[in-house]
C-alpha cells in the first residue's frame, strides 16, 4: 500500500485517538468530564502502535513516522500511568503499611537504631565522667544558649509563650527536623556513609547535651521537655536513616540484581519508610511546639505523657499491620 | 542513531525513541526553577509578613514545602515538567516511558541533596557524565529519565511546484537525507544547492528534457515535498 492510501485510510482514526489523548490529559487535571468517551481507548492505542510498526516496516516518510511516534508516546504515557492514589491510601498506609514496612526492614532499622543510640549512650556516660567533654563536641556558644534555655530558675520569671510563637516554632521544627531527616535519607546513597554520618553525629550531639544538662542539674526542665516529642522525633530520624542505609547497601551489595536495578528496588522500598518518617516528624513538630514547651502542666505529668508516647510508638510498630490471625474453626477441617 | 537516543520498547511491540536531555539543558532548567522558587518565596514573604510571628511560622513551612516539594508537585501534576523544564522543552519520565509517579518523583527530588554533595552538585554532575543516560544519583535511585519533549515543528518547504513521487522505494535513511537537504537548501545559494545535488543527477534526472538547464536541486526538493506529506 502506498503511503498516501495508508494515510487516507487511517488518518481519521489517528485524529480520533489524538482527541482522546487530549481528553485523558485534561482529565488528569480535572476529573469531572467525559470519561465515557474513552471506551475504546485501548483498542485505538493498540491500532496506532500497529500503524507505527507498519509505517516503519514500509519505510514511509520520516514525517509520518515522527507523527505516529509522538502520538504513540503520548498514548503510552496516558495508558500506562500509575494511579495517583497516595492520598486515598494514606490512612491505610499509616494503619498497616508503615509498621509492616519497618518490620520488613528490621535489619536496617536496628542498624540505624544502633548507630544513633549507642554513641548517644556512650557519650552521655562519658560526659558524666568527664564534664569538659561537652566543649569538645558542642560549640561553647551553643552550650550557653542551651543552659539558659533549660535554666529552671528562668522559668519562674518567664511568661507563657503565646500561641503565635508556638506556631512559629511549629514551622521551625518542620523545616529543620524534616529537612535533617531528608538529608539523613539522601546521604545514604553514598555507600551508606551520609546516613551513618548524620545518625552518629546526632547521637553524639544529643548524648553530650543530655550529659551536660545532667551535670549542671537542669534535669527536670530538659528531660520533661524532650521526652514527649522525642518518641516521635528520634524514631523518625532513625527510620529515615534506615531508609538511607537501604539505598547505600543496595549499591554495596546488590545480590542477584545489577547495582542499578538493586538501587531502584531499594529506592521503592525505602521511600515507604521516608513517608512514615515524615508522618512521625509532623507529629513530633506538633507535640514539640504545642505540648513540650507548655508550662501549664507539671514536669511529672509530662513524664507520664511522654512515657505513654513512647509506649504508643513501641506498640504501634510491634502490633499494627499484622495479618489478621485466622481463627481455626473445626468445621473447616471437617469438610 | 545518535547515542543520546534511548529506545524504549512498549508492550504493544513498537519501540519509542526518546532523546535524553544532557547536562546543559538540565542545568539551565534547574537555574530557572531556582529563580522561580526564590520569586515565590519573596512573594509569600511579602504577603504573610503582615501576620507577625504566626506568619513567620507559616513562612518557614512554606520554605520547607517549596525547598523539597516544588519539583515533586510540578512533576506529578504537570506531565513531568517543572517551569524550568518546560521552558527548556524537557520532561521527566519513568525508565519504562510511563509518566512519573509520586514515589519516583519524591525519591529523585529528596536525593538532590546527595547530588549536591560535596559541593555545587559535584556527585550529581559526576554521575551524569559517567552515565550514558545522563542520570544523576536521584535518577538512578528513582529509575527516572529526563528526555527532550518531541517537537513537531517541521520547516515549511516553500515553492510552487508539485511534489513528485520517487520511482523506486527509498529507505528511511535515504528519505531523511532528501528531506533534510530540501530543508537546508533554502539556506544556501542556488548554485551551491545544485552543486551538492549533482551527485544525484544521474538518478534524479534520467529523462531530463533540457540537458543544459540544471534543476537537479529542484527535482530533489519536489521529491522531498512528496515524501514530507505531499501538501
Amino acid at each position: 500500500m502506498r503511503q498516501e492510501e495508508f494515510e487516507e485510510r487511517y488518518s481519521e482514526q489517528w485524529k480520533n485517538f489524538e482527541t482522546q489523548i487530549n481528553l485523558v490529559e485534561a482529565i488528569k487535571l480535572n476529573k469531572s468530564k467525559g470519561e465515557n468517551k474513552l471506551t475504546d481507548f485501548a483498542d485505538n492505542y493498540r491500532h496506532l502502535c500497529y500503524c507505527l510498526a507498519l509505517a516503519r516496516e514500509r519505510h514511509y516518510s520520516p514525517l509520518l513516522i515522527n507523527r505516529l511516534e509522538a502520538l504513540a508516546f503520548r498514548g503510552h504515557q496516558s495508558f500506562y500511568q500509575k494511579r495517583l492514589g497516595i492520598f486515598q491510601n494514606i490512612f491505610h498506609f499509616i494503619l498497616h503499611g508503615f509498621p509492616r514496612a519497618v518490620r520488613e526492614q528490621a535489619r536496617f532499622f536496628w542498624t540505624a537504631t544502633g548507630l544513633f543510640y549507642l554513641p548517644l549512650i556512650v557519650v552521655f556516660l562519658l560526659t558524666l565522667v568527664f564534664p569538659d567533654l561537652i566543649y569538645m563536641i558542642v560549640d561553647p556558644q551553643m552550650v550557653s544558649t542551651m543552659e539558659s534555655m533549660y535554666d529552671p530558675a528562668a522559668e519562674r520569671f518567664g511568661t507563657e509563650r503565646s500561641s503565635d510563637s508556638d506556631f512559629y516554632m511549629f514551622g521551625h521544627y518542620i523545616k529543620n527536623n524534616i529537612g535533617i531527616a531528608f538529608q539523613t535519607f539522601a546521604g545514604g546513597i553514598l555507600l551508606t556513609l551520609g546516613s551513618q554520618f548524620f545518625l552518629l553525629f546526632n547521637g553524639f550531639l544529643f548524648g553530650a547535651i543530655a550529659g551536660h544538662i545532667h551535670n549542671i542539674g537542669y534535669n527536670e526542665t530538659f528531660f520533661s521537655f524532650v521526652i514527649g516529642h522525642g518518641a516521635f522525633e528520634l524514631t523518625g530520624i532513625v527510620i529515615s536513616g534506615a531508609a538511607g542505609l537501604m539505598l547505600g547497601w543496595a549499591v554495596l551489595s546488590p545480590g542477584v540484581y545489577t547495582r542499578k536495578q538493586a538501587l531502584v528496588n531499594a529506592g521503592r522500598a525505602a521511600i515507604q519508610l521516608v513517608y512514615g518518617a515524615i508522618f512521625l516528624l509532623l507529629i513530633a513538630a506538633f507535640v514539640e511546639a504545642f505540648w513540650s514547651s507548655t508550662r501549664m502542666v507539671s514536669a511529672e505529668t509530662k513524664y507520664w505523657v511522654g512515657s505513654a508516647f513512647w509506649l504508643i510508638v513501641v506498640c504501634y510498630f510491634t502490633f499494627l499491620g499484622r495479618p489478621r490471625s485466622v481463627k481455626k474453626s473445626g468445621s473447616k477441617y471437617g469438610s | 542513531m545518535l547515542d543520546t537516543t534511548r529506545e524504549i520498547e512498549v508492550p504493544e511491540g513498537v519501540e519509542l525513541s526518546l532523546a535524553v536531555a544532557g547536562l546543559v539543558s538540565r542545568s539551565l532548567a534547574f537555574m530557572i526553577d531556582l529563580m522561580v522558587r526564590w520569586a515565590v518565596l519573596a512573594a509569600v514573604a511579602s504577603i504573610i509578613g503582615y501576620l507577625g510571628t504566626f506568619g513567620g511560622g507559616l513562612f518557614l513551612i512554606t520554605v520547607f514545602v517549596v525547598e523539597w516539594f516544588y519539583p515533586v508537585l510540578f512533576e506529578v501534576f504537570n506531565h513531568g515538567q517543572t517551569i524550568g523544564k518546560k521552558s527548556m522543552g524537557i520532561m521527566v519520565i519513568n525508565d519504562d516511558g510511563t509518566p512519573i509517579d509520586w514515589s519516583s518523583s519524591i525519591v529523585r527530588n529528596l536525593l538532590r541533596f546527595a547530588d549536591f554533595l560535596p559541593a555545587f552538585f559535584g556527585f550529581g554532575v559526576l554521575s551524569m557524565l559517567i552515565n550514558k543516560d545522563f542520570k544523576r544519583l536521584g535518577d538512578l535511585a528513582a529509575g527516572t529519565l529526563v528526555v527532550h519533549k518531541r517537537k513537531l515543528n517541521q520547516p515549511e518547504l516553500k515553492f510552487e511546484e508539485e511534489g513528485i513521487a520517487p520511482k523506486i522505494p527509498l529507505t528511511l535513511a535515504e528519505q531523511s537525507a532528501i528531506i533534510s537537504f530540501a530543508e537546508r537548501s533554502s539556506l544556501m545559494s542556488e548554485s551551491r544547492a545544485n552543486e551538492l545535488a549533482s551527485y544525484l543527477r544521474p538518478w534524479v534526472d534520467q529523462d531530463q528534457t533540457k540537458p543544459n538547464v540544471d534543476n537537479t536541486a529542484l527535482s530533489i526538493k519536489r521529491l522531498a515535498k512528496w515524501l514530507r506529506g505531499h501538501q
